[in-house]
């Protein structure tokens, strides 16, 4: 359980590392290393070289436009799950963050890593899914590269990052002046694991308390995160029969995957009524809003 | 690779390679055996730190990427002259260990929590030792520990969780 041997680099700027990277076909980004020193440890990864980006001015932070908020790459987990800025303004995203591993591991988890990594049962990609967040790299040739997160997330840890780029930082809507409510659950065996299906809910009300707009993705179940289109619900009151009747048209052809933990079928049972529960806490969190 | 390791107080510069976790640096290098190593791929929480006083997987961070924190671990709880820190002695008081495998990421858990928040109640407590694996305790004494260690920082005007004898 010991890391076979690598080089270590700590570039001071994003044009540094991206030297690094597109020099070395092995070479592998270094974040806050949660999920990569275990694959290291296990010697499932094997990089030449690690290039060690926390260290970069300019990829941390979170900054607050008119309409977005831009999250830089490294900011960590437990920073962005204390910041006001994102439980003000992308609710959905500080309500995942509570599922991310443990304290500990947020602590050194960054929030670029776990998209850039892509696993699909991480929660903040599935907060990107349901957002539409930007993906945001800069390539080797100092350009950047946007990407939305239907494109970006392909498989199970597999994504379409481009070779020799650095994600630098992700671009969140902000909420609507509306009422606006989410929910996140999440289904795992224990507490910090990872789950077997998970769902992230948002909806903007009216002010006639009916729905303006909803929006619902699943995590876990299949090869990526999937944001699902729930706009069905627009018009109606949410009340559990809507919520209901939506949820279940809407998966009706979701793909499910079979493993050691859970079947396909489990993991859809669990889609839809995790769907519901996350719609319904949005629901009620955007009425209390409304007062 | 030089790395300037600031533990427990002391600086120090020390030649570190890369694929070496902090961990390893800590009981071979630096000869700390307080910090466990147990599963070393981040599951078990045996080998956990503070890191700028939070706390951290040692298992999980090369000690390259430690360069200039400030790190601390159980020995630099105390003076070092068998006295238990307040957290410590909750632990023993409570029987909150058994085998003691666990116990030093367990307490250093503890002192993390404790930095930010005076006063925890249960599920916050849980929530902050839910990275650290017990086969022994079933976790409630663990618990009561920390409640009396919080406690006791509370109303005596004795250390702080964190702070150190000099």
């Amino acid at each position: 359980m010991k890391p076979a041997q690598f080089d270590y680099a700590r570039p001071k700027t994003v044009e540094e590392a991206c030297g690094i990277l597109a020099a070395d076909m092995d070479a592998r980004v270094l974040a806050g290393g949660q999920t990569l020193v275990p694959m290291l440890a296990m010697r499932l990864s094997r990089p030449s070289v690690l290039v060690d980006i926390t260290r970069i001015a300019g990829l941390q932070g979170i900054a607050c436009s008119d309409d977005t908020v831009e999250i830089g790459a490294v900011t960590r987990q437990a920073a962005a799950l204390a910041s006001e800025v994102i439980r003000a303004e992308v609710p959905l995203l500080a309500k995942a963050l509570r599922h991310v591993g443990h304290p500990p591991t947020r602590c050194r988890g960054t929030v670029g890593g776990s998209v850039a990594h892509g696993d699909p049962s991480a929660e903040i990609p599935l907060a990107v899914t349901v957002l539409g967040a930007e993906i945001v790299f800069v390539g080797e040739d100092g350009e950047e590269e946007r990407f939305a997160p239907e494109d970006f997330f392909i498989g199970p840890m597999l994504t379409t990052a481009p070779m020799g780029g650095l994600l630098t930082r992700l671009v969140f809507p902000r909420r609507a002046a509306a009422p606006t409510g989410t929910g996140f659950r999440e289904v795992a065996s224990r507490r910090s694991d990872y789950a077997f299906a998970s769902a992230g809910a948002q909806v903007v009300l009216n002010a006639d308390g009916t729905c303006a707009e909803a929006r619902l993705g699943i995590g876990s179940v299949g090869d990526t995160p999937v944001a699902v289109d729930i706009s069905g619900l627009s018009g109606t009151r949410l009340t559990a029969q809507d919520i209901r009747g939506a949820v279940v048209e809407a998966l009706s052809d979701l793909e499910t995957v079979d493993d050691l933990h859970a079947t396909a079928s489990y993991r859809k049972r669990a889609a839809v009524r995790l769907a519901e529960l996350a719609l319904a806490e949005a629901r009620d969190d955007a009425l209390e809003q409304a007062g | 690779m030089k790395t300037e390791l600031t533990v427990n107080g002391q600086t120090r510069v020390i030649d570190v390679e890369p694929r070496t976790t902090l961990l390893d640096v800590l009981r071979d290098g630096l000869g700390l055996t307080a910090t466990h190593a147990g599963c070393e791929h981040g599951v078990c929480g045996a080998c956990t730190v503070l890191v700028d006083g939070e706390a951290v997987r040692s298992c999980l961070i090369l000690g390259v990427q430690a360069d200039g924190l400030d790190i601390r671990t159980v020995e630099g709880l105390t003076s070092g002259d068998g006295a238990l820190d307040i957290v410590q002695d909750a632990f023993c008081e409570t029987h909150g260990l058994q085998c003691g495998y666990c116990t030093s990421g367990m307490i250093l858990a503890a002192h993390a929590l404790l930095r930010v928040n005076a006063a925890p109640d249960e599920e916050e407590i849980r929530e902050a030792i839910s990275g650290n694996i017990c086969r022994c305790t079933g976790y409630q004494q663990i618990v009561e520990a920390i409640q009396l260690a919080a406690e006791r920082i509370r109303t005596s005007n004795t250390l702080k969780a964190g702070e150190v004898v000099k």
